[in-house]
């Protein structure tokens, strides 16, 4: 305690250097927060725009022929059928899928009734397009429901809204067209557009709706494929396939559209691996100016006492004594003044994000470049023990010297 | 107390070297009351600074208070300092900012005596100086006299075996020099042996033995009593 006092003493003394060295450790680390947080908030920002459906999905749409192929004519429109299904089902690199049928209905609860589209959809789809069912939210289709092409129906949360106010839905009957369907699920992940999706078997969907079994979209889920070349030769396969199995030229590309949002997350995740490597090279250099500012100081500071260091040996004062007071020192400026710096920074990347969160509360989905700029505690300790030992070896080195010059002359020095 | 038996010196500078001391032959016994007399560069400066171990010396034998003062580590050099030499400057040497006690006291803080402690010793060090009412005064503060005695108070607060005075007066005023003279007399008369480099005969003139030293040699030794 008496060591603390006695250096307290020496820093109050010289109280304006003392409050410049610390205020730039505080810069140092302030910055660096923001900046990491800057650059994770960007990444966050862009990664959550992925979170429509999961990011390893591939979805396609039949389009229209543009060559004759096989005596066939071109201008064809194509369909899928459940012989597509199939296919993708075969491939290895799926682990799920889904058959997709469209179609706008209107759905009445007691007096409410609203247009909605209405998606025939296999049990895949939930983990496709990434559903969301709260804990009392019920569940979405599953195999029984498949096969026994049971009149059950999944609502978004914007529809059950609507129809059923705040009287609970799950359980009760709404009537799409005019059959009655039973609630057996609420989604609760908003879509960012339109009024709301419901849900029924597939099963369900071709029997009712679709007498000629065909429809519009197939959606999967892939696995393994971890580059732009793997998910190219995917979606190469995947036309070539759907060609032999509908008849097209798979060279057509007008025949079949391909949306494959894991190359998408690919290359997205590879412009970030620049960004990211961009924000820690800025952030090195600002830590390193930040070592140099507080050496600096710190080897002004020790200069600046090397009379009263020799007054001190003159009177006794035990080397390792004066060479641990200046490293105590040290260890107390930057830790300080490092920890204030590191509340400022995380206090503001939280506040950003506080701020942020409220107001994209009023738009939940909307699109976003910028979303949580926070920092993990751990580059924040790490940075902030960086310009700790900095200081501790920049206090250290010139106070060795200082301690070991003789007294008599450390005393000439002014 | 203490014996130098051929002491020699020389400082190295990047073109020359200086034979400050030649062969320096001395005994001073316990309780004595000495000066070193001598011009400007005659070396009495480095003898004291030998004497107080703040700096080394080539060839010869120190002995202080039976210990052999040779090639001290630092560590070992500071605990000799504290525990037998007490020192007293021209230009004071306080640390200025810390006031009279505080000055006063820190010899005692490198022996780990509590701050409570240190400062009741200091305080009665300052009262047996006449500076009980300046305890809490800057250097800054006080005047050339006040100042030395301030330092000379630190220098006997750790009881040290001798008291080394390197031009204690040459920077006080002739009434000045009377009262600090005074105050090294009363301290030699307690007991304390008392070395005092000077280039004034006045001063000089106060001690029991005077030293005269002439390019890095004794040139004699005048008994006064």
């Amino acid at each position: 305690m008496d060591i603390i006092q006695e250096i307290l003493a020496g820093l109050r003394h010289n109280l304006l250097r003392t409050v410049l060295t610390g205020l730039s450790v505080s810069w140092g680390i302030f910055i660096l927060i923001v900046l990491l947080g800057a650059g994770n908030g960007l990444k966050n920002g862009v990664t959550s725009n992925f979170r429509d459906r999961a990011t390893n999905t591939v979805q396609m749409w039949p389009g229209e022929t543009s060559q004759p192929y096989k005596g066939l004519k071109s201008g064809r429109s194509l369909q899928f059928s459940e012989k597509e299904i199939n296919e993708v089902n075969d491939l290895s690199e799926t682990t799920g899928q889904t058959g997709i049928i469209n179609k706008n209905s209107t759905i009445t609860y007691k007096k409410e009734y609203g247009t909605y589209r209405l998606i025939g959809a296999n049990i895949d789809y939930e983990k496709i397009f990434n559903l969301k069912f709260d804990k009392d939210g019920g569940r979405f289709i599953n195999q029984l429901d498949m096969t026994a092409s049971k009149k059950v129906i999944v609502l978004d949360q914007k529809i059950v809204d609507v129809l059923f106010k705040t009287e609970p839905a799950l359980g009760k009957y709404v009537k799409v067209g005019n059959i009655m369907f039973q609630v057996i699920g609420v989604n609760s992940k908003k879509a960012r557009w339109g009024d709301g999706n419901a849900y029924i078997p597939f099963t369900t969907a071709q029997t009712i709706y679709n007498p000629n079994k065909k429809f519009n979209s197939i959606a999967m889920t892939v696995d393994g494929l971890e580059s732009e070349e793997l998910n190219d030769a995917f979606n190469e396969k995947l036309k070539s396939n759907m060609g032999q199995s509908m008849n097209f030229d798979p060279k057509d590309t007008q025949a079949i559209h391909v949306w494959n949002a894991q190359r998408d997350y690919i290359e997205t995740m590879k412009i970030f691996g620049g960004i990211t490597i961009f924000v820690a090279i800025i952030g090195i250099f600002t830590l390193i100016a930040g070592i140099v500012g507080v050496s600096n100081i710190m080897l002004v500071s020790v200069k600046e006492r090397t009379r009263e260091i020799g007054i001190r040996k003159a009177i006794g004062a035990p080397p390792a004594t004066i060479l641990r007071s200046i490293i105590i020192e040290a260890i107390l400026i930057t830790s300080i003044f490092g920890y204030i710096g590191m509340m400022f920074g995380v206090g503001l990347t939280e506040v950003v994000s506080f701020v942020m969160e409220k107001s994209a509360a009023g738009n939940p989905d909307g699109m976003s470049v910028f979303k949580d700029p926070t920092v993990s505690l751990t580059y924040v300790l790490v940075s902030t023990s960086i310009l700790i030992i900095a200081g501790i070896i920049a206090g250290y080195l010139p106070a060795r010297r200082a301690v070991r010059i003789k007294p008599i002359e450390a005393m000439r020095e002014e | 107390m203490i014996t130098l038996t051929d002491i020699n010196k020389t400082y190295y500078t990047e073109a020359t070297s200086l034979h400050v001391l030649k062969g320096i032959d001395l005994h001073i016994a316990k309780g004595e009351y000495v000066s070193i007399m001598g011009a400007s560069g005659s070396g009495k400066s480095t003898l004291l600074n030998i004497l107080g171990i703040l700096d080394n010396y080539d060839t010869g034998e120190y002995l202080l208070n039976n210990k052999l003062i040779k090639n001290l580590s630092e560590k070992q050099a500071a605990a000799y300092r504290n525990e037998l030499i007490g020192f007293v400057f021209q230009s004071f040497n306080l640390i200025n900012f810390k006031n009279a006690l505080e000055n006063v006291a820190l010899p005692l803080y490198y022996r780990n005596i509590s701050r409570k402690k240190r400062n009741i010793i200091a305080m009665e060090y300052l009262d047996r100086m006449g500076l009980k009412d300046w305890a809490l005064h800057l250097p800054s503060e006080m005047s050339g006299g006040q100042k030395q005695r301030v330092a000379i108070a630190r220098a006997i607060i750790s009881e040290p075996k001798i008291l080394l005075a390197d031009e204690p007066t040459g920077a006080l005023d002739s009434k000045t020099t009377v009262d600090v003279m005074k105050v090294f007399k009363e301290l030699n008369d307690s007991g304390l042996t008392t070395i005092v480099v000077t280039h004034e005969k006045s001063v000089a003139d106060e001690t029991h033995k005077i030293i005269h030293i002439k390019d890095g040699l004794i040139e004699n030794i005048e008994n006064r009593r």
